[in-house]
């Protein structure tokens, strides 16, 4: 099980996947934005995603989960 | 000189105009959005009027509310910073058309620079040397394929109604070009709201220079030297110094002269900048774009020459004869480095928005600082991470460099991440050190 957060404070742009989608290690999940810059958020290991915490135009703080893969 | 001045901007800027508003009898009416409550330049305007939430379509981006709060204040002029409105033609008209006195060019002026297609072919008509590239809107990737084609590899791509890099990307063949023309269209409908992209030969190895314009209210454009722009991360400018040192004085004579050329062609009026790309080995310049408004560096020009370029484009605005001789060359008085302190970290340059605890600003012979934050307030993901202009003045290059190394180290900012280790970093390069380098030093930095 690995824990996707965020690493600042960001607005959520967009979502790309969808809870239960199966995603590859470095796949893009979501992307922020902050200060008028797109953030990627990639997996980091392959699995299913299992939990997803966020929507689009939500505000992420430093270190909030984002989505679990497992 | 009108009396009153309305500043649709927020943050580092809108300070910088408050501060010659106040110097020229000028009453400066600041607007601030919910997350620019605490910040220095609300408090320091004569009076501030909160303007919306954070999103800037809802606050800094709402031409119907700024025009409101300046009808209410009984504001004279509106003055657009750089950003957010003020490369926006309609905007402009519908300053001038409330009877409001637009601080910027003409909304035909702003119109035509602000298409780069119709700029770049605007400037090779006016006798203006542009990169090769495409002259109208490029339709989708397989037209850009056969037009890159033409044009020759690596090509960037780029929105016509862009700035600040924001989907820019340079493609080294035809697969790249595809992936860069896909991302390209989708940031620019979303950030620009037009999706029309052009292609233009990309120069890995050249310099940004741009020259200072003014447009005087008689009708006259004079240039007011050149600044060095080529320290970049993510196509956006982070350090800009002047004089360049990577141009000849042959050089910077005629890209002054042309520069004063695209000026005349667009009838320009108050303070623009005209960006070039040099390339050093040969020798020549092409015309990059025109900012029709003030630049975030101005600072530079204005410590070399000793002219406060707000109070100009007030002067201009009002019809009045700028403060110095136009018909005198401008000659610069030493050299001039600025540094944008950002909120990101160093390394990777990422956004680190945040509470800032503690915000020491140095000082000393030389030494600007143009800032829009103070200890106690939040810097906040919804607008640009430029926290303050640092900038150093000596008499050579060399003192600006010292006094600049100085600085960094007396400024202490606790809270965000900066940028302020990366600058140490900078002054210390022996790339940037020598003069000789281009707009892939950064890039080569973060390889080593």
């Amino acid at each position: 099980m690995a824990e996707v957060r965020a690493e600042m404070v960001a607005n959520v742009w967009k979502v790309l996947v969808s809870e239960g989608d199966h995603v590859d290690d470095g796949d893009t999940l979501v992307i922020l934005e902050s200060m008028k810059m797109e953030i990627p958020i990639l997996a980091e290991e392959s699995g299913t995603v299992t939990k997803l915490h966020v929507a689009e135009g939500d505000v992420v703080q430093e270190d909030e989960l984002i989505a679990e893969i497992g | 000189m009108f009396d009153s001045v309305l500043i649709a901007n927020r943050g580092e800027i809108a300070r910088r105009i408050i501060r010659t508003a106040r110097r020229m009898g000028v009453r400066a009416v600041a607007v601030y959005s919910d997350a620019d409550e605490g910040l220095p330049y609300v408090s320091e305007a004569d009076e501030a009027v909160r303007i919306g939430p954070a999103a800037p379509a809802q606050s800094y981006l709402d031409a119907a509310v700024l025009l409101e709060v300046a009808r209410k204040t009984g504001a004279a002029a509106v003055h657009p910073g750089y950003g957010f409105l003020a490369e926006n033609a309609g905007f402009a008209r519908a300053v001038t058309e409330a009877g409001l006195i637009w601080i910027g060019p003409s909304p035909a002026a702003i119109d035509q620079m602000g298409d780069k297609i119709r700029a770049r072919n605007l400037m090779a008509a006016a006798g203006v040397p542009v990169a090769p590239g495409t002259t109208e809107p490029v339709a989708d990737a397989d037209a850009a394929v056969v037009a890159a084609d033409q044009i020759g590899y690596p090509v960037m791509v780029k929105a016509a109604a862009g700035g600040g890099g924001i989907g820019m990307s340079a493609a080294l063949d035809a697969d790249a070009l595809r992936k860069a023309f896909e991302t390209a269209r989708t940031r620019a409908e979303r950030f620009f709201g037009s999706p029309e992209i052009l292609l233009e030969r990309y120069l890995p190895r050249a310099r940004h220079v741009e020259v200072q314009i003014l447009g005087l209210a008689d009708g006259r454009v004079v240039a007011l030297g050149e600044r060095d722009c080529s320290v970049q991360r993510r196509h956006q400018k982070v350090a800009e110094e002047t004089p360049s040192p990577g141009i000849s004085a042959e050089l910077r004579a005629q890209m002054l002269a042309a520069a004063v050329r695209a000026g005349e062609a667009v009838g320009y009026l108050g303070a623009g900048t005209v960006e070039c790309l040099v390339d050093a080995e040969s020798g020549t310049f092409v015309f990059l774009e025109m900012n029709t408004r003030l630049q975030v560096e101005h600072p530079v020009t204005e410590l070399v020459t000793g002219i406060d370029l707000v109070e100009q484009q007030f002067l201009i605005a009002a019809g009045e004869p700028v403060s110095f001789d136009p018909s005198a060359p401008v000659v610069p008085n030493g050299h001039a480095i600025e540094l944008r302190v950002y909120a990101e970290d160093p390394k990777r340059f990422l956004p680190s928005p945040g509470a800032i605890t503690a915000w020491q600003e140095p000082s000393g012979p030389g030494v600007r600082v143009d800032s829009g934050y103070a200890a106690g307030t939040t810097v906040t993901p919804f607008y640009d991470p430029l926290l303050a202009k640092l900038c150093a003045h000596g008499a050579t290059r060399d003192e600006a460099i010292a006094r600049a190394r100085l600085a960094v180290a007396g400024f202490v900012v606790t809270g965000p991440k900066t940028n302020l280790p990366f600058h140490a970093e900078l002054l210390g390069n022996a790339e940037f050190v020598s003069g000789d380098y281009d707009t892939g030093l950064i890039g080569r930095m973060r390889q080593a």
